[in-house]
């Protein structure tokens, strides 16, 4: 694209159109004023729409930044008055040290199994629940996909006890088994994917049943390939959900060489509670991963986010 | 819904799932047939199905049971009728962790909501760059809460946290301790979450406002009526079903606080911060009362529950 100068129009001179950003093509041309208020209180109405955004992502971002400089400082420089946003020296120092003075790597690891296990099983079980509840007609279904709906309405918190109690009872607490168990058969996946083959048209199904394809084929064959965009949307949300989890791991995970990254962290800063730089080390490497997603992926969060929102 | 694909060869398997046996048929194939597709639908939902009755549908049920017996870990469950629920009456902690849910409750969910309609509008615009600012506002929104709760407690600290010293070059006098105040632990605890929230909701919003009519704001224009007017009368009207449905899901939301409070002030200093999640929390898996904390867990659902049929009701009456 290219950048066009902000030329500030002049309100008496209607001859010479103005030649704001938005009323330019992408190639630089001028286009007449579509705008009927174009002029300058439109520039600065810009001018502050930005630094209102500039200031919103500040205020946003400043923990974040507050993260990373901290973790780039000796531990003294945390903590000082004023305070001191550029780190000098960098010190690269605590990135070594966090692998040996925490177990980051078999917590980074257990995470990363969960996370692409409990991923899998959501996308696989819910996408063909999906087409069950959306392409498919037969008795019973429609009372089924309320029961999905109310538990939006559940808290798990209310009922983390009985739950608890059972998965204990078939000799699953303690093990990645039960953080598996808990994450990948949420009504969250029945619903986006479902909301999603609702958008795609009964006739293509029926087109194909009518070539002889079984129903297991047209999930395979025509929803699937049909779903991309939602099954990444379910994908990213559901990885990024289950590496977050604290609540889950905190109540069945006991033995610390099963331990989360969540979990792992918040150890650490009971055990380190003064080694500010070196928690917040843990912390941006707890972000990170999910950092780095994000940005590759940030148009599927936000897409499925907005299906399962207001559609729902 | 159901499109019927009405073709005049006898019925094959090509038949519509659903649809009415065709003219020429016998009873019986329609049936058989009928009873197939019912198979292969429950084939559909079956593997999600089983993992979720089993985790979720069953856990609910036992949950009301659990709450009429007087169980520990040891021994066999003791009914004891509605003791728990008289218990409850009488308990001061659960007194106060329902009035600071409330207290949360009061404060995130207008908070929240207007925060994040802000940033909708903020960034509803055709300005190059907005998505990046999009991105910046969800960002919050997908960190982990341990991450964040240690970094906003570094940030609150009463003598050298930035927030703190910010707040002095401001000129006021005495900084709050936040976390470390009885008094300002909530505020502070409501601060960081509409921080990590808004962004979410802010989604929400954004694809509501994609569904206003841009007619209506040119006729509003064509009409005299201000930028002010102009979200009075058309945007907070069209938003309706956007607002509805976020109220809804930041209401439960609310009432269910729990991860981040547990990290960042653990209930404290004093119960200051201790809100009804941790308390079932504390009583069933801290010490070992089951049945006591299924009672407070009931009272949790219930509130969620009859909170939400209550909105959705009075939503009812006024579209009606």
């Amino acid at each position: 694209m290219t950048t066009v100068p902000a030329v500030p129009a002049t309100p008496g001179a209607p001859a010479a159109p103005p030649s704001t950003p938005s009323s330019t093509a992408a190639g630089g041309r001028p286009l007449r004023p579509s705008r009927p208020d174009a002029g300058p209180a439109r520039l600065l109405g810009r001018g502050l729409g930005y630094a209102a955004m500039v200031l919103a992502a500040a205020v946003i971002l400043l923990p974040f930044a507050w993260m990373v400089i901290s973790s780039l400082k000796n531990n003294n420089q945390v903590f000082t008055v004023p305070v001191q946003w550029v780190p000098d020296p960098v010190v690269w120092q605590n990135y070594v040290d966090i692998w040996s003075r925490s177990d980051m790597t078999t917590w980074l690891k257990n995470t990363l199994v969960l996370s692409v296990a409990v991923t899998f099983l959501q996308v696989v079980t819910g996408s063909f629940a999906a087409y069950g509840f959306s392409k498919m007609h037969f008795p019973g279904r429609d009372v089924l996909f309320l029961a999905y709906v109310g538990t939006i309405a559940v808290p798990w918190q209310s009922y983390m006890i009985p739950q608890f109690i059972m998965l204990s009872n078939a000799g699953l607490s303690n093990t990645l088994w039960s953080i598996m168990a808990l994450q990948a058969f949420s009504a969250f996946g029945v619903f986006l994917m479902r909301q999603y083959f609702e958008t795609i048209p009964d006739s293509l199904c029926e087109a194909a049943r009518i070539d002889g394809m079984s129903e297991y084929g047209i999930w395979r064959r025509i929803m699937l390939p049909l779903s991309v965009p939602a099954i990444a949307s379910l994908t990213l949300l559901t990885f990024v959900n289950t590496w977050n989890d604290y609540l889950g791991p905190l109540i069945y995970l006991r033995s610390p060489e099963l331990w989360t990254v969540q979990l792992g962290l918040k150890t650490f800063i009971g055990q380190y509670n003064a080694e500010h730089a070196l928690i917040m080390t843990g912390s941006v490497l707890s972000v990170l991963p999910i950092a780095l997603i994000f940005m590759l992926g940030q148009r599927y969060f936000v897409e499925g986010i907005a299906t399962t929102g207001v559609k729902g | 819904m159901a499109t019927i694909a009405v073709d005049e060869r006898p019925p094959a398997g090509a038949r519509g799932p659903g649809g009415p046996p065709g003219r020429s048929s016998r009873r019986r194939p329609g049936s058989r047939l009928k009873r197939r597709n019912t198979l292969i639908g429950w084939s559909f939902i079956l593997p999600n199905f089983v993992g979720f009755a089993v985790l979720t549908l069953v856990p609910v049920i036992t949950l009301f049971y659990l709450s009429l017996t007087s169980w520990n870990v040891f021994g066999a469950a003791e009914w004891v009728g509605l003791d728990n629920f008289a218990r409850l009456l009488r308990d001061g902690s659960y007194h106060t962790a329902l009035t600071n849910t409330v207290y949360y409750a009061a404060f995130h969910i207008p908070l929240t909501l207007a925060a994040s309609l802000g940033l909708a509008l903020l960034l509803n615009r055709k300005l190059r760059g907005v998505a990046f600012f999009r991105t910046v506002a969800f960002f919050p929104y997908i960190t982990s809460i341990v991450a964040i709760a240690v970094v906003w407690n570094m940030l609150f600290s009463p003598e050298f946290g930035p927030v703190n010293q910010f707040l002095g070059a401001l000129g006021v006098e005495n900084p709050p301790g936040w976390t470390t105040s009885a008094d300002w632990s909530m505020p502070a605890v409501i601060l960081v979450s509409i921080w990590r929230d808004m962004g979410y909701y802010m989604l929400l919003f954004l694809a509501g406002l994609q569904t206003v009519p841009a007619e209506l704001y040119e006729a509003a224009r064509m009409d005299g009526a201000n930028g002010w007017q102009r979200f009075w009368n058309v945007t907070i009207p069209c938003l309706r079903p956007t607002t509805f449905f976020i109220t809804v899901m930041l209401t439960i939301q609310s009432f269910k606080v729990f991860d981040l409070i547990l990290v960042m002030t653990n209930g404290g200093p004093g119960q200051s911060t201790l809100v009804l999640s941790q308390y079932i929390y504390a009583k069933g898996f801290v010490e070992n009362q089951f049945g006591y904390a299924s009672a407070v867990a009931v009272s949790l659902f219930l509130i969620c529950i009859l909170i939400t049929i209550f909105q959705f009701l009075w939503n009812k009456r006024r579209d009606a």
